[in-house]
């Protein structure tokens, strides 16, 4: 790519973005003036449907590279990483914004989504993760800011920001690892209609291990679409690592995979049915696969090759968010007489949200210095 | 020490304090049936199948004054209206409808109380867990579990419309109003806004045979366990209305299922049933144990705030220890 190229706004595929983020828009106002039984194919049996298990939940997963490369450089000083920094944590961001406006739009009473704020209900984990997502969003428009203080010059904001950066990203990587976990602990109450091949008093760590998985992989990948379509280099000592963490991360989730397999009676997987089809898939192609190639040491060393381990990676944490949410209940589900497939308009909403997130990026990318260096923490 | 739910928040409402008190937090405490609690005996061996009581829980709560199903402009037929008599015709509960009679048929459905062969009815609504789980898992507390009655009872103006509380319950109670853009959760609050002048729960006002009793759970537990121990075929005096109530019908006794439902289930309920035909055979889900659930996700919640100090301890240690590390590492 060449610079005239990569300054251009533009483009064809910035003017595709910005018509399914102008469909999404016209679907969200359709549900904002006539509810969610009129937007989408949700009903009582599936009260939650693809915009929660999609949008909100992988979107969450998907930010989970923010924190891990924050923590890696602020707080283990692995100065490698420095590098993308930047981008982990403003796809942070975005992946934050996109599940906050997912939400907006799948709460029955958008305009009260302040009430938990309010409202205190400590027993609730909903609570928890309503609380969590407020202030994790808030850190990360901090963290992210020494962008936008760096374009307009303003010299005197970023020297304050270095000074508390450490202690923001500290609190930051406890927000991200708590809320992680907390989101799978939502499903910790519903065992009389979940799958046990999902269902375990390990949910929440299940979830923070599969997201960290995913993190490194969007890191990765985000990358190297960077380098890709910006021109932007990143030394490869950096996709090195991202692998070798991922081997380890997803070592660690199929041991306890099997472990849960193993107790809940490994017949259910390998019943035929749907959710037992899902859960093999899953396994299959989001962790077995990519152990598997990664255990080839070309798989772990040169980035076309880690790309496509990321790729199944991250198809791998969105089907368990789907299975989790969705396909652990079939069974209950299908017992009640009810079935869920989502309607046109939940399908473009969530390709309309997908698509904001990388015009944003893309708008930062073009616009801000993404892929300079991360602001120098204070006292070095 | 032993700290309850409750306690906890009192405890922990300050930011400090709620840091310094995750160390100390024990079990939680199982919750206790309340004196005053009250509730409804349903027997499905004296149930008729005539659905007075969806008539009158209807009419009771879509009158303005605190109604389940009220709401301005909104209309939901409980009686014949007009020249065509129109019911709104439930099959599942739903946002219309806060109860519902439901019948067990097999092969040719003649004998009554009977597996083989055999009908029965069975009352569906809001079972009022001693600890329910909807209540738990509502972020804005919007579903509530009145201390002194225990009916577990909605704040529509809190309620964020997050549908939770349909995940959470293990009955599959809670119904929310799909059609409309100010969407209600839906479902039986025990006609508490009827208590204060003296009322009760509607279903159990109606009901000509005795099979819904309404009165203090305590009561309809000991009731519940006279009507097991009844002999077969012998004539008894059944209450009608409520468990206290003066009229009494003289009816024979039926073959009872060995199990009160409601005892234990899902940590005790504040609606109880009885049956011939086994409760998972009138659609209630087997899965469901007699955990408290709350407690699933309680244990979680209690060590958050320990998680809180021992990652930024630990976010904190780290940095100090790798400060001073030099150049580019090579070590991950």
């Amino acid at each position: 790519m060449n610079s005239a190229q990569e300054n251009r706004f533009w483009t064809p595929n910035t003017i595709l973005l910005l018509f399914a983020i102008l469909v999404g828009g016209g679907v969200a106002l359709y549900r904002l003036f006539y509810g969610l039984g009129a937007a989408t194919n949700l009903n009582d049996t599936y009260p939650w449907g693809l915009w929660l298990a999609f949008d909100v939940l992988g979107g969450v997963a998907m930010a989970a590279g923010g924190f891990i490369i924050a923590a890696a450089i602020y707080l283990f000083n692995w100065r490698k990483y420095r590098p993308i920094g930047r981008p982990a944590i403003l796809t942070a961001f975005l992946g934050y914004l996109m599940a906050v406006i997912a939400l907006f739009l799948d709460i029955g009473h958008p305009f009260r989504l302040w009430h938990p704020i309010a409202m205190w209900q400590i027993h609730s984990i909903m609570w928890v993760v309503a609380i969590h997502v407020v202030l994790y969003t808030t850190t990360l428009a901090i963290e992210s800011s020494p962008m936008l203080f760096e374009r307009f010059n303003k010299t005197r904001a970023l020297t304050a920001l270095s000074k508390i950066m450490v202690g923001v990203v500290a609190f930051g990587v406890m927000l991200s690892t708590l809320h992680q976990s907390s989101l799978g602990a939502v499903f910790l109450i519903a065992p009389a209609r979940m799958s046990p091949l999902w269902f375990s008093e390990f949910l929440p760590y299940m979830f923070l291990i599969s997201a960290i998985a995913m993190g490194l992989a969007m890191v990765g990948t985000e990358a190297m679409l960077s380098e890709r379509f910006f021109g932007h280099r990143v030394d490869i000592e950096i996709y090195r690592g991202l692998a070798r963490g991922m081997l380890i991360t997803l070592a660690i989730l199929l041991v306890a995979k099997i472990f849960f397999l193993i107790r809940s009676g490994v017949g259910s997987a390998f019943n035929g049915s749907l959710p037992g089809n899902m859960y093999l898939l899953e396994i299959a192609l989001g962790i077995i696969l990519p152990l598997l190639l990664l255990t080839n040491r070309r798989f772990r060393t040169e980035p076309r090759a880690i790309l496509g381990v990321n790729i199944l990676v991250i198809t791998g944490v969105l089907l368990n968010r789907l299975n989790v949410c969705l396909f652990a209940m079939q069974g209950y589900s299908t017992a009640q007489g009810a079935g869920y497939f989502p309607s046109l308009m939940e399908f473009l909403l969530t390709l309309g949200i997908i698509a904001f997130g990388i015009f944003l990026y893309k708008m930062a990318a073009l616009y801000l210095p993404l892929f300079a260096k991360p602001i120098e923490p204070s006292g070095r | 020490m032993a700290i309850n739910r409750r306690d906890f928040l009192k405890a922990s409402s300050g930011g400090a304090l709620l840091l310094a008190s995750g160390a100390t937090v024990a079990e939680a405490e199982a919750k206790e049936l309340s004196p005053d609690a009250v509730g409804i005996l349903y027997d499905a061996t004296l149930c008729i199948g005539c659905k007075s009581c969806m008539v009158n829980c209807k009419r009771v709560n879509t009158l303005e004054k605190g109604g389940a199903l009220y709401k301005p402009g909104r209309d939901i037929p409980y009686n014949y209206k007009g020249d065509f008599p129109i019911w709104d015709e439930v099959t599942e509960l739903s946002d219309t409808a806060l109860s519902i009679i439901k019948a067990y048929k097999e092969g040719t459905g003649l004998n009554r109380n009977e597996v083989e062969n055999g009908f029965s009815f069975v009352k569906n609504h809001c079972m009022h867990c001693i600890d329910p789980a909807c209540a738990s898992v509502c972020p804005v507390e919007a579903l509530y579990k009145e201390p002194a009655s225990g009916a577990v009872i909605y704040y529509r103006d809190r309620c964020i419309g997050c549908r939770y509380c349909q995940i959470a319950c293990p009955f599959g109670i809670p119904k929310f109003e799909w059609g409309s853009n100010d969407p209600l959760i839906v479902k039986c609050q025990l006609c508490h806004h009827r208590f204060p002048e003296g009322g009760y729960s509607a279903c159990c006002e109606f009901c000509p045979s005795g099979a819904s009793i309404f009165g203090p759970v305590k009561e309809l537990r000991e009731e519940a366990k006279r009507r097991l121990s009844l002999t077969y075929g012998k004539y008894y005096d059944f209450p009608v209305q409520t468990v206290g109530s003066e009229r009494k019908l003289a009816k024979q006794a039926s073959r009872y299922i060995d199990r009160i439902y409601g005892m234990t289930e899902a940590g005790g309920t504040q609606y109880l049933l009885l049956a011939g035909v086994p409760f998972d055979m009138l659609g209630f889900n087997p899965q469901i144990s007699d955990q408290e659930y709350p407690e699933l996700t309680w244990d979680y919640i209690q060590k958050v705030p320990a998680l809180i100090v021992g990652l930024l301890l630990a976010g904190a240690a780290s940095y100090y220890a790798t400060r001073n590390r030099d150049g580019e590492d090579k070590e991950k």
